[in-house]
């Protein structure tokens, strides 16, 4: 497999990579290494993990990180309640407390999140750590061990070696940087908005009824609008539902109704001051533009 | 066709290998780990497919969104022989301006210092300038060189400089100290923690009778400092320097700026051990130094390009300005409102309003003043220090 089947493969499950992309997926696979993604909101950093998902025909699992992200909610946690219940029913039977011991920390009692199950599966799967720069730097470090020996060491129980090697996926966008001994284990890749051309692609990939006059206009002032100075500027899952909302409103071409169209911009600007930046003359000048 | 420059003599890894030892002298770090992932990306692949070959040791290489941008021109000057002397060269002297060895240090110290005395000269010439030019300026400078006269000349000097160091490092420390939302074990938390508890309740037939706690320990807040060294601010510049100097030696993890009509990264500089040579890099680094401000225009740019990294919610800002700007206000205004949306605590150190009877007047000053959250004098050194105690409850 070369990365130009990853490409195309990605294409066939609707996700359109750019070649830098499509290598960097590639070589992560091929060389068993995380493969970390950094770019704008929006620009499909996460979608990637799900599409790989599809297109490898394996589950996704997600870890969603967070500031004071630890231990018990992404590797294990002890089923507490049901542990206190085993020691009193124990107890009554007259066990020895060694005995409770070894029952109560086996993995009957134990709850996986996300990375202890994620080395325990069958098949490979994907694993998703989705904006890692927002967890903090003690989870980075822990994960650093994670990927490096893919096993898990719970005191109670012993190591848990991984049965197969999932297919890591870690995305950022710039809350905080990130460690450099993370990076260097990674094989990385910058996801900018896609180009004009690919824009076009990804439209006729999602609506393959729309007409290629209106695709036009609509990818034309969706590239015009990020050139403006705006807080959030709308990412490939904005353009998506803009498109949603204009083809289904029944609009044919933009420069029809600029009142409709100046309501539809709620799917495009996610802040009180981006739609206050754009009023409707700024839209008239870009669908001027990108006709 | 492009060809790359080699003669068949020396094999592919040797050439990556040399590829490698490029990119680390232009700053890129990578070492044996990604030699060795670059030659088994290769074994799967057609070599002679020039940007095939790119894209592999770009998506290797490059950890960060400045290497990724910077990457291809390395690619292309080391394989295809196109201008690798210039960006090497360069990146060269910087790095060996790190390493340079304690033995030659005050060699360099000279140098540099009389480089420095240079560009003090041109400092004057600017702010003279500039005084000349505008009303204000003139009023701003002439109330300066008085100012000079009574309490900044002492300040000059190596000793009070290292005083400015230390007012730093304990007032870093009174801000650092914050809560995180992790916990560790503590007798008297707030949280129970279940899994020492079930474990004890093992003895105790199952009733969990000791109950441990958790609690949220203290976590460290960073500090981003912008400093202004306009022509209004230049007699409090060295003094400032060594006192972000001070912060930086605090915590490794301050970042600095300088600003006058341009912004200047100085974090890097200032990390430099030696207070002295950091401080006279930093008067060569600051072009400009000396001349107008526009603060609200450095905020600006400050938030495109910084501030999403840098700051977050335990995020101290601290802003060193006397607040004359020659950008509009209310450009001041929206964008000290986008940092302060980031959830940072934002402190104005004003040397100005040291003097009696001074009001924030200063029309950029006026405006900032809703976003901040602590203001104060900063004009000598007890001011700063003086400072300290407020810090805590920030």
């Amino acid at each position: 497999m070369t990365w130009t089947d990853i490409k195309s493969d990605l294409a066939g499950a609707g996700y359109i990579a750019s070649d830098e992309l499509a290598m960097a997926v590639h070589l992560a696979q091929s060389l068993g290494r995380p493969l970390l993604l950094e770019g704008a909101a929006g620009v499909g950093k996460t979608q990637i993990a799900k599409t790989l998902a599809q297109v490898l025909d394996t589950r996704l699992i997600r870890l969603q990180c967070y500031e004071g992200l630890d231990a018990a909610t992404s590797i294990y946690e002890w089923n507490y309640q049901r542990q206190l219940l085993s020691i009193r029913a124990s107890a009554d039977e007259g066990a020895a407390s060694s005995e409770i011991e070894d029952r109560i920390f086996s993995e009957k009692y134990l709850l996986k999140r996300p990375l202890l199950e994620a080395i325990q599966q069958d098949v490979s799967p994907v694993l998703l750590i989705d904006e890692i720069d927002r967890a903090d730097e003690e989870f980075e470090a822990y994960l650093l061990e994670l990927l490096s020996d893919f096993q898990i060491s719970i005191p109670e129980l012993g190591t848990i070696a991984a049965t197969t090697r999932p297919h890591v996926v870690l995305t950022a966008n710039g809350t905080r940087d990130l460690s450099d001994a993370l990076r260097r284990r990674c094989i990385y890749s910058f996801v900018d908005y896609p180009d004009k051309q690919t824009e076009l692609v990804i439209l006729k990939a999602h609506f393959s009824q729309l007409n290629s006059h209106l695709a036009e206009q609509i990818v034309g002032f969706v590239q015009a609008l990020r050139k403006e100075d705006l807080e959030k500027k709308p990412g490939v899952a904005e353009l998506l539902d803009w498109t949603a909302a204009v083809s289904g409103l029944g609009i044919n071409d933009l420069s029809d109704d600029p009142a409709t169209l100046q309501a539809t911009l709620v799917c495009l600007l996610k802040t009180q001051a981006d739609q206050a930046a754009i009023p409707s003359e700024v839209v008239q000048r870009l669908v001027g533009k990108a006709a | 066709m492009q060809t790359t420059r080699f003669p068949v003599r020396s094999s592919i890894a040797e050439r990556v290998t040399d590829f490698m030892s490029h990119l680390r002298g232009n700053g890129i770090p990578v070492g044996f780990v990604e030699t060795d992932a670059a030659m088994r990306a290769f074994a799967g692949m057609n070599v002679v497919d020039v940007d095939a070959t790119r894209m592999a040791l770009k998506a290797i290489c490059a950890c960060n969104e400045d290497g990724f941008e910077r990457f291809d021109d390395l690619f292309t000057a080391f394989w295809l022989n196109r201008g690798r002397e210039k960006s090497g060269s360069v990146q060269r002297d910087d790095i060996r301006n790190n390493a340079s060895q304690r033995s030659n240090l005050s060699v360099e110290d000279d140098g540099s210092a009389s480089r420095s005395s240079g560009s003090q000269s041109e400092i004057d010439a600017d702010r003279t300038g500039e005084a000349s030019a505008g009303g204000e300026g003139k009023l701003v400078a002439s109330r300066i060189s008085n100012l000079e006269k009574t309490d900044f000349r002492e300040l000059m000097t190596p000793q009070s400089l290292d005083q400015a160091e230390q007012v730093a490092r304990a007032i870093a420390r009174q801000i650092r100290d914050r809560r995180s939302r992790r916990r560790r074990a503590h007798n008297r938390g707030k949280q129970i923690d279940l899994r020492r508890v079930a474990r004890a309740a093992v003895q105790t037939g199952g009733e969990p009778l000791n109950l441990f706690r958790l609690k949220k320990p203290d976590r460290p807040v960073t500090l981003v400092t912008l400093l202004d060294v306009s022509g209004s601010m230049t007699v409090y510049a060295r003094v400032f320097l060594a006192f972000l100097k001070g912060l930086m030696s605090a915590d490794q993890r301050t970042e600095a700026f300088l600003f006058h009509t341009k912004l200047v990264n100085i974090g890097e500089a200032l990390r430099d051990h030696d207070t002295l040579r950091a401080i006279n890099r930093l008067s060569m680094m600051a072009q400009g130094f000396g001349g107008g401000t526009k603060i609200a225009g450095n905020l600006a740019s400050f938030n495109a390009q910084y501030a999403g990294r840098m700051v977050n919610g335990r995020t101290v800002v601290i802003i060193l300005s006397d607040g004359y700007d020659t950008d509009p206000p209310e450009k001041m205004a929206s964008e000290m409102q986008r940092l302060k949306k980031r959830g940072c605590r934002i402190i104005w150190l004003n040397p100005l309003m040291g003097w009696k009877d001074y009001a924030p007047v200063a029309q950029g000053m006026a405006a900032a003043l809703p976003f901040i959250d602590f203001f104060a004098a900063a004009n000598t050194l007890e001011s700063l220090a003086a400072i300290g105690p407020h810090l805590e409850g920030l």
